[in-house]
């Protein structure tokens, strides 16, 4: 009788509002909760772990290290210029916010055929990034007469009569070329954002400002400009989480010789290639820090932009 | 004044004409590279090592398109990426809305919790955790295993349940409490009438999914090694070899991939600007 009565409260309670509420929270959150367990946060608490370790990859030598492998990030000559090749891109990005708010202004006034401009400059974004990576090989390629063609920009030069130049062997040189694509692929990107953020400016504004008798370059300094600020730094900081995000174009291009390694080129490669996973792990550790620090610095701009 | 006049007008018009000048230099930046791939992948051997990149080829031959098909697996990775994309569009449809609904509907601090464990995961480097993932994948037994992948792109994908949620925020929640009254239970309130309301947000989060996998290659070169497992972007990646290239064939496996871009690009244009820089933007908050 006793249990009979249970059972009841027991669909009883299954029916209710309540019931419902948490059965449906199990059944539905089971599977994306246990995705987010495994393949995100098990991973990365492994890595804080394996990165005072070392250890190989299958995890059957592990010593105990402390912070030997942070002290080798920071003190050998090799992880550092994958640090300082940072640099090359920040730099690259900053000269394509610029360049594409200037783009984007353009293709905002009055100028025919601006939706073709505008496919043409944002396809390179949707692009495979293998087809990028291995248009741009062929690119800098140099000639060696026996089974190598000069690559596009040699050929270019030589149609105007200039010596075709090996681009991808110094290290300044390579890291530009590199930049290069990365910003032959993203501009598109950048310019889309400031168009749209452009176009949200409204219209009263141009036709007040063009009563008060203001020109181009003060209608893009004082209105555009101003106007579109929290855009400009989302671009900044999404340009400063790329530079240190750098991985497959120069990984296909150049695979880092020449001095063109990026931080996590060199990350995967003492993981994969060296097999030194706590040394590996405590450089992910490094990276995920400066995004974390990246964020607040962005969380704390928002605020202040409310 | 007449002179005044007349110089304002010449400048406007120099400044007009600079505009074009200025976007057809950025035009052909873009175009050249693209367009020597196009040209070489006509091209005969010898004709691809003895003449100018830039100049045409001789005659539209597409022997090169047929090698780089048959010979180079490109036709196997375009069947493994089709298969990827189509489960991994499935699990993340299935994954994202059930969790958006969760988090949307039954607000409490808990689901606050929640929706934080999923935007701190956004934070994670992606590339410098398969360090560790690899050591999970592996102990999974799937190394070399299309479902490798599968699970990574279903996995925590917060743009996906951002766009989700923003949907059903415009679906009234007085929907579901009739169905409720009327004793439908939740899942079945949610499958016959939450789902068939979130088809605009479903394409588009099939849309910005098949295009970023389609796009990735570190996920597939790191788990899927073998040859009857290549997709896309690994097998027109190991069409290249540090000893000897047939660039002529590679070019046209360029192009190959490109294509299905491109026909998506027009197919969708009102909405692939859109949809793509929402779907970055999302990432990053």
């Amino acid at each position: 009788m006793s249990k009979l009565s249970k059972t009841k409260t027991f669909s009883q309670w299954m029916r209710s509002y309540k019931g419902q509420k948490i059965i449906t929270v199990a059944v539905f959150m089971l599977i994306p909760l246990a995705l987010l367990l495994t393949f995100t946060y098990i991973p990365a608490i492994n890595l804080t772990r394996y990165s005072v370790e070392i250890r190989n990859r299958y995890g059957n030598t592990v010593e105990f290290a402390g912070i030997d492998n942070f002290e080798s990030i920071f003190t050998r000559g090799e992880y550092m210029i994958a640090f300082a090749n940072t640099g090359f891109y920040l730099i690259g990005y900053f000269i394509q916010i610029i360049l594409s708010l200037f783009i984007a202004s353009i293709l905002c006034s009055k100028i025919k055929f601006s939706n073709f401009f505008k496919g043409v400059l944002f396809f390179p974004y949707m692009m495979n990034i293998v087809a990028v990576a291995l248009i741009f090989r062929l690119f800098f390629q140099k000639g060696n007469g026996i089974n190598n063609a000069e690559g596009t920009l040699n050929s270019i030069l030589i149609l105007f009569g200039q010596e075709p130049s090996n681009w991808l062997s110094t290290k300044i040189v390579v890291n530009i070329c590199l930049v290069f694509v990365s910003a032959w692929r993203n501009i598109g990107f950048f310019t889309i954002i400031f168009m749209a953020a452009i176009h949200s400016i409204s219209k009263s504004v141009y036709g007040a400002a063009a009563i008060d008798g203001v020109n181009r370059r003060q209608r893009l300094w004082y209105i555009i400009i101003p106007n579109i600020r929290p855009i400009i730094t989302l671009q900044i900081l999404l340009a400063i989480r790329g530079a240190f995000g750098v991985f497959n174009l120069p990984y296909i291009i150049t695979g880092g010789k020449y001095g063109s390694s990026t931080f996590i080129m060199k990350t995967i490669e003492t993981a994969f290639i060296f097999d030194k996973i706590g040394l590996a792990s405590a450089m992910a550790v490094v990276l995920l820090f400066i995004f974390v620090v990246i964020t607040l610095v962005q969380e704390s701009i928002s605020k202040e932009d409310k | 004044m007449q002179t005044d006049r007349n110089g304002s007008v010449l400048k406007r018009h120099v400044l007009g004409f600079l505009k074009y000048i200025i976007i057809i230099i950025v035009m052909i930046t873009i175009i050249f590279p693209i367009y020597a791939a196009l040209a070489g992948s006509f091209k005969t051997d010898n004709e691809f090592l003895n003449s100018n990149v830039m100049l045409l080829p001789k005659s539209l031959r597409f022997q090169n398109y047929h090698k780089a098909l048959f010979d180079n697996s490109m036709l196997i990775g375009f069947k493994n990426t089709a298969v990827i994309i189509a489960f991994s569009c499935i699990g993340t449809v299935f994954t994202g809305s059930t969790t958006a609904f969760v988090l949307q509907r039954f607000k409490s601090s808990l689901g606050n919790y929640t929706k934080a464990l999923f935007a701190i995961a956004t934070l994670l480097p992606t590339i410098s955790m398969q360090v560790t993932i690899f050591h999970t994948i592996n102990s999974l037994g799937l190394i070399d295993s299309i479902f490798a992948p599968v699970l990574l792109y279903i996995g925590a994908d917060i743009v996906s349940i951002s766009i989700f949620m923003q949907y059903l925020n415009n679906i009234p929640v007085s929907l579901d409490e009739c169905a409720f009254v009327d004793g439908a239970s939740y899942p079945k309130i949610f499958v016959k009438i939450i789902l068939p309301q979130l088809k605009p947000a479903i394409n588009l989060v099939v849309i910005i999914k098949a295009i970023t996998i389609y796009n990735d290659f570190f996920v597939p070169a790191l788990y899927l090694r073998s040859n009857k497992n290549t997709v896309i972007s690994t097998a027109l990646y190991r069409m290249v070899s540090p000893y000897s290239t047939d660039w002529e064939v590679v070019c046209a496996g360029i192009i190959i991939c490109i294509i299905p871009t491109l026909i998506l690009f027009f197919a969708l244009k009102r909405y692939i600007y859109g949809s793509i820089i929402n779907a970055s933007i999302k990432e990053i908050f």
